[in-house]
Parts: structure tokens; C-alpha cells; sequence
């Protein structure tokens, strides 16, 4: 049946509809992008590169891929071995366990850097005697690194659980019933099965991992050159009103963004349709 | 018909499938140690205040003042995407029109974005000189810097949620009902309250707990576009801030587990209506 045969709404109120909701999406969406390249470059491309390449700039670029470069690996890993528990056993309590990694996310950012300092913080007794031994966490890069992990703690996971769930154990059953290994059978046929949710899982941890503010923010302590994520930077560049310089900064950023919504674009087109959104 | 039925010398209660002790013990070490006992710190931390001295801390009058905002203005922002994330996510399943695929992916940009870029984005935007600030000021509205940029920062970071939620269902949506409707009589206006709307209310319901409970606890892309003016334009996270940087970790910690306790119930409830919506698509 051709489309136009269906019962729809009058001319009129399409074409309204649908420039309600391209007006709403251009005002919210759409202009931000756009100002924060035309901020960036207002003062010339030669103010722009020297912002993206100052010492603290580089320090704070140099500090975030640090930070993305451990938390992202480690909350893979957790996601992989959390899935594979979750999705090839049955035992009880499962479904509260799923709902403890989903936590996260349902904490706000600042909380979730606050917990660290309750646990590392010099008033603390565990911070008290790490620092008596020269260990710093928190307003130091251990602290930015824990308080990355916990936002980002349920990405991977959650891609992967229901996905493994809904593939059962067959095939890995039929794999070690011939003899295959755990680790082979894991990398020939169940990784090959999840590549692509996993894929899309990092690529959100990680977008994540790199633009996390306010719980970074609260571990950091903001110490210029040391302990400075890129978001962070661009704080203090707005702060001092080095507009130019805090939206050079944050196009990176921006640019960073729209590869990933590119990359997890095409693999939900590789995927049948959009996957199923919860954060 | 899994494989251990098919083979009778395999034990169905025992899966053939190795390594459960080992992932399961590092799932739940893991999950303890960087979740479950940070989190169980903060409890404890608000159990070392006497009671009287709680109900002070998180009744006194400028945090009072940040829960108004911060809630009624979450409230608020989530009330205006369920209107126009309804109306996009209808006009991105039903009609057509050019660079739709682009249009798509551009709702979830508020998840993609890193919140502090987005926040000096709309401060930018929407400042009394801005490109939308400078059509705004003559009309008397100022957005940036009052408790309005706080409410445009709330729908901006809340947009995705309603859109993604509801987009598979109407997707799903069985035209017939739609004729249906029409044929006896209805009009198209009676077709979306009494037809349409009752079928997405979940899931429309759904997404907007989720972005009600998101702009709860935002704080990035909030604080560069707020003012953040003490019982007018301070939401409940700077709260916590603030009083962290004067070191009183008791008074952001007592604050900060009554905010707690709201995302979970908000968790726990956006739970149950995720169960809803699927029982209703399923049944």
C-alpha cells in the first residue's frame, strides 16, 4: 500500500509540525555547535592554534586521553566479564545485580566525585594514612581516574548484558562440547557475536571518559598544567574571560562529540535500527 | 533446546560453560569496590551527624531554595520535552523530508557533548548579546544568567530522552487502529487523545521521569548559564560544591544523600514504567 493511502493530518499541520520540531532542535542543538566554532575562530586561526597548542592546553589534552586511556580499558574489561556472568549463568539475585551497575548513571556527577573524597580525602582515615605514606588520590590524577570510571562504570555493560542474553549459550556450548577452550571459544565465537555492541559501548564510554566535568571537577583540585582535564581547562579559559581561548579549546572537544555521534551512527546502521536508549 | 538437554550424561543444572566463580567474583569486587563502597560511604559519613543537625543542614533556608529550583525547574524542562520531544520523534517517524538522518542523529548531540562546552555554548547563545539573546532582550526576557538559562540548559541536556524513548513505539504504532478510529467517525484531533496518546503514554511517561531525573543532577552544562545567585539561581549540585569548598564535607554529604535518595526513587520508578511500556508493546 503506498504510504499516501494512510490517514494522516492535514498539510497544513505536517508542515507545522514540522517546523516546530526543526526550530526546537536548531535553538537547542544546532546553534550551539555552530557558536562555539564561530567563538573559536572569531579572533583568527592564528589565536586559535596558539590556545590549542599552550603549554596548559596541551597538559590538560595530554591528561584527559591519560585518564580516557585507563578508565575506558578497565570499565571494557568489567563489561565483558560482568555480561558474561550475567548472560551465560542463571543465579539468583541477577536482576538486582544489573540494576547495581546501572547505577551509576542515576547519580549525579557531583556526588559521584564527592563519594572519593568522603573515602580519600585528608580527613578521612584511609586518606589520612594513604597520605601519611605519600599517597595522593584525590585532587590528584587517581582521584580524576576513579571518579572517570565510576560515571562511566555502566556503558560497556549495558550494551553488552541484554544483547548476550538474548544470544543464549548455544553456540559457546557447541564450541566447548568440541573440544575448544574457555578463552578460545570466547574470541571465535562469542566476541565475533557482540563486536559491535561492544564497539558502540566504548565509543560511548569513552566520549564520556573524555567530557566528564562535574565529577572530575570536584577530585581535581584544578591545578593548572597538572591535574587539569580538557573540560576543566576550558572552565578556567572561560573564567578569565579568555573566551577565545576556552571556546578554541572546547571545539576540540565539540569535534570529539560529532565523530561520535558519526561513528555510533553508522554502526546503528549496521545494526538493524537504532539501539534501544536508556542514558 | 539447549545443547546440555540434548545430551543426557550432562547435568542441566550445570552449565558446560566455564569461568562463572571467576566473572562473577570480579563483577561483584568490582562493582563493590568502585560503587557500592564509595556510595556506602556517604551514609555513613551523614550517619556521624546527630539528627537535629541533618534536618538543619538540609532544611536550611538557601538549600530549601536550591530544591525549589533545582526541582521545579527539572519538573518543568522535562514537562516541555515531553511536548516537543513527542513532536519530533512524530515528525521523525511519520513524515518526510530532506537530511532526516542528519536531523536524527543530532538528537542525541546533548548525550555526545561534554556538559561544560554545552554549557558556555548556551551561555553564549543566549547572553543579552547573543545570536538568540539579542531577539530575546527587547522583549524583556533575559536568559543567560537568570533562572531561565537554567531552565534552557535543563531541556537542552533532557532532549534525547522523551525522543528515544518514544520513537520504536509509535514506530510500531498499527496504522489500522488509525483508520479504524477514522472510519468511525473520529477526527484526526480525537484519533491522538483517545488512540495515539493512551498507546505511547508509557513509554512517554518513561522518558520523561528519565530526563526529569537526569536534570536533577546535571551540573555542568547549568552553572555557566544559571548566575548562580543564592535562592534565586543556585541548583541543589552547586549547593554541594559550595560547601565542599568552605570544607563542610558534613553539609555537602547531608545534601547530598537527600538528593541521593531522590534519584533512586526516580531509578525506581522509571524501572516500573520501563516494565509497563514493554508489557503494553508486548501485550
Amino acid at each position: 500500500m503506498a504510504r499516501n493511502d494512510y490517514i494522516t493530518e492535514p498539510r497544513w499541520m505536517r508542515v507545522l509540525l514540522t517546523v516546530v520540531a526543526l526550530t526546537f532542535l536548531v535553538l537547542l542543538v544546532v546553534l550551539p555547535i555552530a557558536i562555539i566554532f564561530f567563538e573559536a575562530l572569531r579572533k583568527g586561526l592564528d589565536v586559535y592554534l596558539a590556545s590549542v597548542v599552550e603549554p596548559d592546553a596541551w597538559a590538560a589534552i595530554k591528561l584527559t586521553l591519560l585518564v580516557a586511556g585507563i578508565a575506558v580499558p578497565l570499565n571494557l574489561l568489567f563489561g565483558v566479564v560482568a555480561s558474561w556472568a550475567i548472560a551465560k549463568f542463571e543465579f539468583r539475585g541477577k536482576a538486582f545485580l544489573t540494576t547495581l551497575i546501572d547505577l551509576p548513571f542515576a547519580v549525579s556527577p557531583v556526588i559521584s566525585g564527592l563519594i572519593y573524597i568522603l573515602l580519600f580525602g585528608a580527613h578521612s582515615a584511609l586518606g589520612g594514612w594513604l597520605i601519611d605514606r605519600d599517597v595522593q588520590i584525590v585532587f590528584a590524577v587517581p582521584g580524576i581516574v576513579l571518579a572517570t570510571i565510576f560515571v562511566t562504570f555502566p556503558f560497556v555493560a549495558r550494551e553488552l548484558i541484554p544483547l548476550m542474553q538474548e544470544q543464549g549459550t548455544e553456540e559457546e556450548e557447541a564450541a566447548l562440547l568440541l573440544g575448544a577452550g574457555g578463552l578460545t571459544t570466547f574470541l571465535r565465537v562469542t566476541l565475533p557475536n557482540i563486536k559491535w555492541a561492544l564497539l558502540y559501548g566504548v565509543l560511548l564510554c569513552n566520549a564520556r571518559a573524555m567530557g566528564e566535568f562535574g565529577a572530575v571537577s570536584v577530585v581535581s583540585g584544578h591545578i593548572r598544567g597538572l591535574t587539569n582535564t580538557i573540560p576543566l581547562h576550558v572552565e578556567i579559559l572561560y573564567n578569565e574571560y579568555n573566551f577565545a581561548a576556552a571556546f578554541a579549546v572546547a571545539s576540540i572537544l565539540t569535534v570529539l562529540a560529532l565523530v561520535t555521534l558519526v561513528l555510533k551512527t553508522a554502526i546503528e546502521l549496521r545494526f538493524s535500527g537504532p539501539r534501544p536508549i536508556r542514558h | 533446546m539447549s545443547m546440555a538437554r540434548l545430551l543426557p550424561f550432562v547435568r542441566s543444572r550445570y552449565s558446560v560453560i566455564p569461568g562463572f566463580g571467576i566473572t562473577l567474583g570480579f563483577t561483584l569486587a568490582y562493582l563493590g569496590l568502585i560503587v557500592l563502597i564509595p556510595l556506602a560511604g556517604l551514609v555513613l559519613k551523614t550517619a556521624e551527624m546527630s539528627l537535629p543537625e541533618f534536618w538543619r543542614t538540609v532544611t536550611d533556608g538557601r538549600v530549601m531554595a536550591a530544591y525549589r529550583i533545582s526541582f521545579g525547574l527539572s519538573l518543568l524542562a522535562a514537562l516541555i520535552n515531553a511536548v516537543f520531544g513527542l513532536i519530533l520523534a512524530w515528525v521523525l517517524v511519520r513524515y518526510r523530508f530532506p537530511l532526516k538522518k542528519l536531523v536524527d542523529a543530532l538528537v542525541d548531540l546533548p548525550f555526545a557533548m561534554p556538559t561544560a562546552v554545552s554549557g558556555i555554548a548556551l551561555a553564549a547563545l543566549y547572553s543579552t548579546n547573543g545570536w538568540i539573546g539579542q531577539y530575546l532582550a527587547p522583549l524583556g526576557l533575559k536568559v543567560s544568567f537568570t533562572p531561565l538559562g537554567i531552565l534552557v540548559a535543563l531541556v537542552f541536556i533532557g532532549l534525547p530522552f522523551v525522543v528515544r524513548t518514544t520513537e520504536p513505539v509509535l514506530a510500531d504504532l498499527d496504522r489500522e487502529i488509525e483508520e479504524a478510529a477514522a472510519s468511525l467517525g473520529a477526527s484526526r484531533w480525537q484519533t491522538f487523545w483517545r488512540v495515539i496518546l493512551p498507546h505511547v503514554l508509557p513509554s512517554l511517561l518513561t522518558g520523561f521521569a528519565m530526563a526529569f531525573a537526569r536534570a536533577l543532577g546535571e551540573y555542568g552544562s547549568v552553572i555557566f548559564i544559571a548566575g548562580n545567585m543564592p535562592y534565586v539561581s543556585e541548583i541543589v549540585p552547586l549547593v554541594i560544591i559550595i560547601k565542599l569548598e568552605q570544607y563542610d564535607y558534613a553539609g555537602a554529604t547531608a545534601i547530598a544523600l537527600v538528593m541521593l535518595v531522590a534519584s533512586f526513587l526516580m531509578l525506581f520508578v522509571i524501572n516500573w514504567l520501563q516494565k509497563w511500556s514493554r508489557a503494553r508493546r508486548e501485550g
